[in-house]
C-alpha cells in the first residue's frame, strides 16, 4: 500500500528562487517576445492558469459562516470576479469544498463522504474557527474540534464568522496555491501522482463517540512534551 | 366540560403501505442543495406524490445548552448570535429579557428605543432574505436574493458600526445595551429606512402579481388554524392562518405599546399568505422604526442596578419570550445562586414550526416539499441548536 | 388570567382525586408552578386546555431538568449512653437525597391571549428516579407541539415519554447511548492539547495519547 507515511504538503510558500528553475523561459524575453506578437508560456503555466481561474466550488453550507459565503457570492462582494460563481450542489462537479461552519460529529461522515465523491483535483477551504478547531463550540460533546483530523485542508481563514473579504483572500490564497503547483517533481499535486491517498475513511458513529476520533494519516496528534523543565 | 371528546391532533401515521406498492424512499439532505443548511427529509413517494415524510435533525446540534450551562450568565450572549444566525439582535433581546426576568433588572428607556430599532431592522432583513430563498427554492436563482441581500447589506452596515460586527452582534446586556449610538448613526438609520418603502414596492412589483409564484404557492402547503395553534406554531407561519397573536401586541414586552402598527393575518394558511405577511410585516416594521428613530429620548443605556461582573441572580427560574422574526423565541431558565444558570434552555421557533411539516406536505408533489419547508423560513442553527 | 393559586383551586373543583402541589418560585419573576403526579398528568392537562375559563391550547415550552442525587451533611442531634450517663451529642449525618428527572411544560392561551396579561402556567412532572423508572405520560395527544420536544427530552435526558407516538433519538444519531444533557455526563476526551502543557492539562494529554497509542 504505502499509504500509512504520506504527509501532505500543504503550504503555499514556494520560494522565488524555486519558481525560477521551474520556469523554462526567462521572464525578460518572454516580455521581450510579447512586444514582438509572439505569446511563449509553458504547459504548466498554460496548465495552472486555466485551473485556478474557473474554480467551481461546492454548494455546501453547514451553519452561521454559511450565510458570509452567500454574501460573498452576492452582488456587492461578487466572488464571480474570480471566476467562482458557479456553486455546484453535485459534489462530482465541484472543484472546491468550503467549509463554512461547525461540523458536528453526526454531520462529518457525510462531509467526508462528499469530499470522497469530489474528483480530483479538488481543494478545501475552511471557513471559520469552527470548520478548523471546533472555535467556540469547541466544548461541545457533539462538536469536531476541526475537520483537518478527516481530510487534508488548503487554506484556513479564521474568524467567527469571516468577512466576505476574508473568504476572498482565502480564495486569491488557493489561486496562488494552484498556480504555483507543478506538474512533475516530487511536490507535484495528489492528482498527478498515482501513489497518493485519494480515498478517506469515513468515520463511524459509535456509541459514545465517532470511531476513529482523528485519522492519524492525515493529522497526527500532537505529542505532549514531558514537562515544562527544558521549555525555558 | 368533558375531556372524552376532546380532539386530537395525532402525528400522521401511514399504515397502508402494502406489500405491492412501489414506494422510492428518497433521503433530502442534509447536503441538499436547498439553501437552509444541513437538514433531512425521509420521503417516501408513490410516483411524484408524497406520502411519508420525516424530518430528520440534529446535524449542526452544536451544544449550545450544555455550553451555556457551564459558563457564566454573560458568557452565554454570544451564543445566542449564534442560534438564528441572521437575527443576531433578537436573540439577545430575548435572552436579555429573560435574565432581566430572572434577576428583576429595570431597562432603561433610551435602550429599549435601541432594542426596538435594531431588532425592527433585524426583522426586515430577515423577512427579505427569507423570501429571497423562497424565490431561490421556486427556481428564481439569484435574482430575487441578490435584491434582498442588496438590502441586507446596508442594514448590516448600520449593525457593524453600532456593535462592530456584521453577524454576531452580541450588543444587548441584562439592563440595558452595550454601547451607545455613535455619533450620526440615527440620521443614517433614518436615510436607509426611508429607502425600505421602495425596496418593498420593488420586491412587490417583481413577485406579488408573479404568474409562476401564484401557481406555485397558492393553495400550497395548506395549514389549519386550530392545528397551527395545538402544533404551537408561531411567528408569520400562524399569522397566515388567520390567528391574531403576536407578542408584541399580547405581551407588551419592551416597549411595544408606544408605537402605532398593525399585524397583518392571512386567510388560507397557503404558502402566498406567508410570503404576504412577511412583506406585510416589513412594511409595518418601517412605520415602527419611522416612530422609534423620532421619539428616541436621551438617557443612561445601562440599568445602574445591573452588574456586569460576578452577576448572580437570586434561586428561581424565569421563561421570558419575544416575538423574534421567526416566531416566539423563548428562553427558559433556573438559577440555583450561583454564577452560572443551573439550565438554560431555548424554545427554539424554527423547530416547533416544523413540527407539521410532514402535515402539510402529504400529497403534494416532491418539488412542492422544497418550497413548503422553505416558506416555514427556518434557520438551522436554531432547529437543533 | 387567572393566579397560579386559583388555577390550582380550579384544578381540585374538577378533578378532585388529582394530585396537584403548588411548587413557589422565589426570584422576581414569580411565575409558579405546578407539580402534577404522573399519573393524572394527561387528565389535568387535557382540562387545562379544555377549559373555557383557561383555555390553555398553547404548549409553548417542554424540557427537562436533570436533579442529581444530592448529598446532604446535617447536624442530627442524638441521645447516646456515655459512661452510663445519657447525654445529647451532635452527630453530622450524611444522607443521599436521591435525584430525578423533571419534564416542565410552559402554557399559555391564544385563544383567550388578549383579554389579559399573563406569565406562563408552567406545569412539572417527576420521574421516580434517574435509573430504571424514568417513565413519564407523554403529553403530545393533548398538544401536538410536545411532540419533537419530549424527543429532545427523551434524547438529552432519557426520560421516557409512554405514549408517545414517535419516541426516538432527534439531535444525537440512533446508536449513540448516553444522555449528554444529564448533569453526570462526561463528554469523550478529544481534545488537542497545546503543545507545552503542564499539571493537570499535562496529566490529561498523557492519558490521551496513551489511549490513542501516539508516543511521545
Amino acid at each position: 500500500m504505502g499509504l500509512g507515511q504520506r504527509r501532505f504538503n500543504l503550504g503555499v510558500n514556494v520560494s522565488i528562487e524555486e519558481k525560477g528553475i521551474r520556469m523554462a523561459v526567462e521572464d525578460k524575453l518572454k516580455i521581450e517576445l510579447g512586444k514582438q506578437g509572439v505569446f511563449v508560456t509553458t504547459v504548466n503555466e498554460i496548465y495552472n492558469w486555466g485551473r485556478k481561474n474557473s474554480v467551481w466550488p461546492l454548494q455546501f453550507g453547514l451553519a452561521c459562516c454559511a450565510i458570509e459565503m452567500i454574501a460573498t457570492t452576492m452582488a456587492r462582494y461578487d466572488l464571480a470576479r474570480f471566476g467562482a460563481e458557479v456553486f455546484r450542489p453535485s459534489p462530482r462537479q465541484a472543484d472546491l469544498m468550503i467549509i463554512s461552519g461547525t461540523i458536528t460529529k453526526k454531520m462529518a461522515p457525510q462531509v467526508v463522504r462528499l469530499y470522497n465523491q469530489m474528483a480530483e483535483p479538488r481543494y478545501v477551504i475552511a471557513m471559520g474557527a469552527c470548520a478548523i478547531s471546533g472555535g467556540p463550540f469547541k466544548q461541545g460533546y457533539n462538536v469536531l474540534k476541526g475537520i483537518d483530523r478527516y481530510i487534508p485542508i488548503d487554506v484556513h481563514i479564521p474568524g467567527c464568522p469571516p468577512r466576505p473579504e476574508a473568504l476572498i483572500h482565502a480564495f486569491m490564497t488557493l489561486q496562488a496555491k494552484i498556480d504555483d503547483q507543478p506538474l512533475t517533481g516530487t511536490e507535484r499535486p495528489r492528482h498527478l501522482n498515482p501513489e497518493a491517498m485519494s480515498e478517506f475513511p469515513i468515520p463511524i458513529q459509535g456509541a459514545h463517540d465517532l470511531v476513529p476520533p482523528v485519522n492519524h494519516l492525515v493529522w497526527p496528534l500532537p505529542a505532549p512534551v514531558d514537562s515544562g523543565e527544558n521549555c525555558g | 366540560m368533558s375531556t372524552a371528546d376532546m380532539k386530537v391532533y395525532r402525528p400522521p401515521v401511514i399504515d397502508i403501505i402494502e406489500e405491492g406498492d412501489e414506494l422510492l424512499e428518497v433521503a433530502m439532505g442534509p447536503h441538499h442543495p436547498s439553501t437552509h443548511g444541513v437538514f433531512r427529509m425521509d420521503v417516501a413517494l408513490d410516483g411524484e406524490r408524497v406520502i411519508r415524510l420525516k424530518p430528520v435533525f440534529g446535524y449542526l446540534h452544536r451544544n449550545h445548552e450544555k455550553i451555556a450551562e457551564k459558563a457564566s450568565y454573560l458568557a452565554a450572549m454570544p451564543y445566542t448570535d449564534r442560534l438564528d444566525y441572521f437575527c443576531s439582535l433578537t436573540n439577545n433581546w430575548a435572552y436579555a429579557l429573560a435574565v432581566e426576568k430572572l434577576a428583576g433588572l429595570e431597562v432603561p428607556e433610551r435602550a429599549e428605543y435601541i432594542r426596538v430599532i435594531t431588532a425592527e431592522l433585524t426583522r426586515i432583513q430577515n423577512h427579505a432574505s427569507s423570501i429571497g430563498f423562497l424565490m431561490q427554492e421556486m427556481g428564481a436563482s439569484g435574482t430575487p436574493l441578490m435584491y434582498a441581500f442588496r438590502e441586507r447589506e446596508r442594514i448590516l452596515d448600520l449593525f457593524e458600526e453600532l456593535t462592530g460586527s456584521r453577524m454576531m452582534c452580541n450588543y444587548m446586556r441584562f439592563g440595558g445595551c452595550r454601547v451607545e449610538l455613535p455619533t450620526g448613526w440615527l440620521a443614517k438609520a433614518q436615510t436607509i429606512v426611508d429607502g425600505l418603502p421602495k425596496f418593498i414596492d420593488e420586491i412587490e412589483a417583481l413577485l406579488t402579481g408573479n404568474e409562476i409564484l401564484m401557481a406555485r404557492c397558492q393553495g400550497m402547503g395548506i395549514l389549519k388554524p386550530d392545528l397551527a395553534i395545538n402544533a404551537g406554531v408561531t411567528g408569520p407561519m400562524l399569522r397566515a392562518t388567520g390567528v391574531n397573536y403576536d407578542l408584541r401586541k399580547v405581551d407588551h414586552y419592551g416597549i411595544y405599546d408606544r408605537f402605532k402598527f398593525r399585524v397583518p393575518l392571512g386567510d388560507h394558511g397557503d404558502i402566498f399568505d406567508r410570503y404576504m405577511i412577511r412583506v406585510l410585516e416589513m412594511r409595518e416594521s418601517v412605520t415602527i422604526l419611522h416612530q422609534a428613530i423620532k421619539d428616541i429620548p436621551a438617557g443612561p443605556i445601562m440599568d445602574p442596578k445591573s452588574k456586569i461582573r460576578g452577576f448572580r441572580p437570586k434561586p428561581g427560574e424565569a421563561y421570558g419570550r419575544i416575538e423574534a422574526p421567526k416566531g416566539e423565541l423563548g428562553f427558559y431558565l433556573i438559577s440555583d445562586g450561583s454564577g452560572n444558570p443551573y439550565r438554560y434552555r431555548v424554545r427554539p421557533p424554527s423547530l416547533i414550526n416544523l413540527t407539521i411539516l410532514e402535515d402539510m406536505c402529504l400529497g403534494h408533489n416532491v418539488a412542492d416539499v422544497v418550497l413548503i419547508f422553505g416558506s416555514v423560513d427556518i434557520v438551522l442553527g436554531e432547529v437543533d441548536r | 388570567m387567572k393566579s397560579t393559586e386559583e388555577i390550582l383551586a380550579m384544578i381540585q373543583a374538577a378533578l378532585p382525586a388529582a394530585h396537584v402541589e403548588l411548587v413557589l418560585n422565589p426570584s422576581p419573576s414569580a411565575q409558579h408552578s405546578l407539580r402534577v403526579a404522573p399519573a393524572d398528568a394527561f387528565a389535568v392537562a387535557s382540562f387545562l386546555r379544555e377549559s373555557v375559563e383557561l383555555a390553555l391550547d398553547y404548549c409553548s415550552n417542554v424540557t427537562g431538568v436533570d436533579w442529581p442525587d444530592k448529598e446532604i451533611t446535617e447536624k442530627v442531634k442524638v441521645t447516646q449512653l456515655v459512661d452510663g450517663e445519657e447525654k445529647v451529642v451532635e452527630e453530622t449525618v450524611k444522607r443521599i437525597e436521591p435525584g430525578c428527572l423533571e419534564a416542565v411544560y410552559h402554557l399559555y392561551s391564544m385563544r383567550r391571549a388578549h383579554e389579559a396579561i399573563a406569565g406562563p402556567v408552567v406545569l412539572r412532572m417527576r420521574t421516580v428516579n434517574r435509573t430504571d423508572q424514568v417513565q413519564l405520560p407523554s403529553l403530545t395527544f393533548v398538544w401536538r407541539a410536545a411532540e419533537f420536544q419530549e424527543r429532545e427530552i427523551f434524547d438529552l435526558f432519557g426520560i421516557v415519554f409512554t405514549g408517545h407516538p414517535d419516541l426516538r433519538r432527534i439531535l444525537m444519531w440512533d446508536e449513540f447511548e448516553d444522555h449528554p444533557m444529564r448533569r453526570d455526563y462526561v463528554d469523550p476526551d478529544d481534545y488537542e492539547y497545546e503543545p507545552t502543557p503542564h499539571d493537570e492539562v499535562l496529566k490529561r494529554a498523557e492519558a490521551q495519547s496513551k489511549s490513542a497509542g501516539v508516543t511521545a
